[in-house]
């Protein structure tokens, strides 16, 4: 069988188009490389939409822990400590059967017990709480120049944060919300080991590279494959938030323009 | 556990629940949770040397130099998940492949044989009529030495950016004073890389605790085994203490186990901090200075 004719088989294998039977034996490297490559989609779906999500969530979150009123910022500071200060794994575990005991309350729940809504939703409100913190942060440490700049031009409220201390906010946690980008995506292969099923073994890389190094009791194919596509989405992702970055950053002059420095720091 | 336990059918309410939280199987819950303090105690050490090497290494001349790099590089950009699945396999496999070279030279069938792996049977490891805590205990131990080859990567990148931030001038001075590079490197810069380093590391225990839970993908029996193996639901015909699906609140256990894990964390780790930064020349010992003036 051609390689061709393998990528057609299996390459949108994750998402359920094309054989219906993982390869069972005779195992080759293109199959692999198809496979684990099209376990990435999920990946990528998981990563992103979390990440969009979460953003907006964030913000949210991190105005609310900014605010003087306890009726907000306490439920803020609550919900930020209980996401980073768990394993996400747990997370994973706790949301999961959660989503099942609801299940059985009222069968609207019912998609939120599949991987593609659930593990969507914890994923989501784990982002938002680590970027949450990384924006609160970029927000106490905006220059108080800056702010008193904005009320000398006469600017104030919604206007005063739109222009001034939001894009302000942004450009500070910038490179740490990189960081955090690329650690949600390395999380998002937790998913099909903590709970949530993968139906029909439509997995993501991570569940078909563990599934290869099963079948063939060899780990040093499959999981380098891997960390290929993985160091290339990171690639990808530091990319595109670098051109974010220079896009907030425009106005400076070059020598403060803040460079993003990759930290392996976030796991949960 | 109490001598009232001995009918559980009879029982209800609270008394019913101490029985339940203490029957065998609970106790190995419990059990499991020293298992996670073990795994920590250990881990935490060996991590901390291996980064050590890297960092050292990372900081030699060019050829020795990319090792320490790479082995710093390589978890930025590889979820660490996939780490932890590959090298418990591929430990495994190191090892038996090397006792297998050593204890049966005359072997001559191939090691990989298609889907298998095949080693003499004095090379297995554990060798197989081994009694079942020496496979526990090898499993465990393969579970340690990953955790801290990983996190070793993590305390190398911390350590090594430790060291670079140590002021110039206290090198220099070092060499003034007429130090080899090796008295220089052990006397000065080692005692001192540690204040900066501390911030770095003591995010690294809170990720390490965090990560603590994947012990259960690494094929030992922890809180996330036991949680799921006693939270299922029971039937009245396999045990004396029938319940419902409980899976949720087991789960819910652990997660406020590991926020009060992380909160004592912090607090202590604040303490050794405020106790280090105590004299230093850094913008938290000048803000401990001004505040006490």
């Amino acid at each position: 069988m051609s390689c061709l004719q393998t990528i057609q088989d299996y390459g949108l294998r994750s998402v359920g188009y094309g054989e219906r039977l993982l390869p069972k034996d005779d195992f080759t490297l293109c199959q692999q490389f198809t496979l684990i490559g099209s376990g990435m989609i999920w990946n990528i779906y998981f990563g992103v939409i979390a990440l969009i999500f979460g953003f907006v969530f964030a913000n949210a979150l991190a105005l609310a822990k900014g605010t003087q009123n306890p009726l907000l910022r306490k439920p803020a500071e609550w919900f930020i400590f209980i996401f980073r200060g768990s394993p996400l794994f747990v997370q994973f575990f706790f949301g999961y059967f959660l989503f099942l005991s609801l299940k059985s309350v009222a069968p609207v729940f019912a998609p939120l017990s599949a991987a593609w809504l659930g593990a969507l939703v914890v994923l989501f409100l784990n982002t938002a709480a680590y970027s949450g913190e990384i924006f609160y942060g970029a927000l106490r440490s905006i220059p108080r120049g800056d702010v008193e700049a904005a009320d000398a031009y006469g600017l104030s409220g919604w206007t005063r944060f739109r222009r001034v201390i939001w894009p302000t906010m942004m450009r500070l946690a910038w490179p740490a919300y990189t960081n955090e980008a690329i650690f949600l995506f390395h999380a998002t292969t937790l998913v099909f080991f903590s709970g949530f099923p993968a139906w029909q073994q439509r997995g993501d890389a991570l569940y078909y590279a563990s599934y290869f190094a099963d079948k063939t009791f060899n780990p040093f194919v499959p999981y380098p494959i891997l960390a290929g596509y993985f160091i290339l989405l990171t690639l990808v992702v530091i990319g595109t938030y670098g051109m974010i970055n220079r896009h907030l950053n425009r106005h400076l002059p070059q020598e403060h323009r803040r460079r993003i420095r990759v930290r392996p720091q976030i796991i949960r | 556990m109490f001598s009232y336990c001995a009918d559980p059918d009879t029982l209800s309410g609270l008394s019913w629940l101490s029985c339940y939280l203490t029957t065998g199987k609970h106790m190995m819950l419990y059990y499991s949770l020293g298992t996670v303090l073990l795994l920590l105690a250990i881990t935490a050490p060996a991590a901390l040397a291996f980064g050590f090497m890297g960092a050292m290494s990372a900081r030699t001349r060019a050829p020795f130099s990319w090792f320490g790099k790479a082995y710093i590089a390589l978890v930025r950009g590889i979820p660490d998940i996939a780490f932890f699945l590959f090298f418990v396999i591929a430990l495994d496999q190191l090892f038996e492949w090397m006792r297998h070279k050593a204890l049966c030279p005359d072997w001559d069938q191939p090691i990989r044989q298609g889907n298998d792996f095949v080693v003499c049977d004095a090379a297995k490891l554990p060798l197989s009529n081994a009694s079942q805590w020496v496979h526990e205990v090898y499993g465990f131990s393969l579970a340690v030495l990953t955790f801290a080859i990983v996190f070793g990567a993590f305390a190398a990148n911390v350590l090594y950016g430790a060291m670079r931030a140590v002021p110039r001038g206290q090198m220099e001075t070092a060499e003034a004073y007429g130090m080899s590079q090796r008295q220089s490197f052990w006397r000065v810069l080692v005692p001192q890389m540690w204040v900066y380093a501390l911030p770095g590391l003591s995010n690294l225990w809170m990720v390490l605790i965090k990560a603590t839970p994947l012990l259960f993908l690494l094929g030992v029996e922890d809180i996330v085994y036991w949680s799921r193996e006693l939270g299922g639901s029971k039937t009245a015909r396999f045990t004396a203490y029938p319940h419902a699906d409980w899976r949720m609140w087991y789960f819910f256990g652990l997660l406020v186990f590991y926020l009060l894990f992380t909160k004592f964390s912090e607090v202590v780790l604040e303490r050794i901090m405020a106790r280090l930064t105590h004299g230093q020349a850094t913008s938290g010992g000048e803000a401990q200075r001004k505040a006490t003036i």
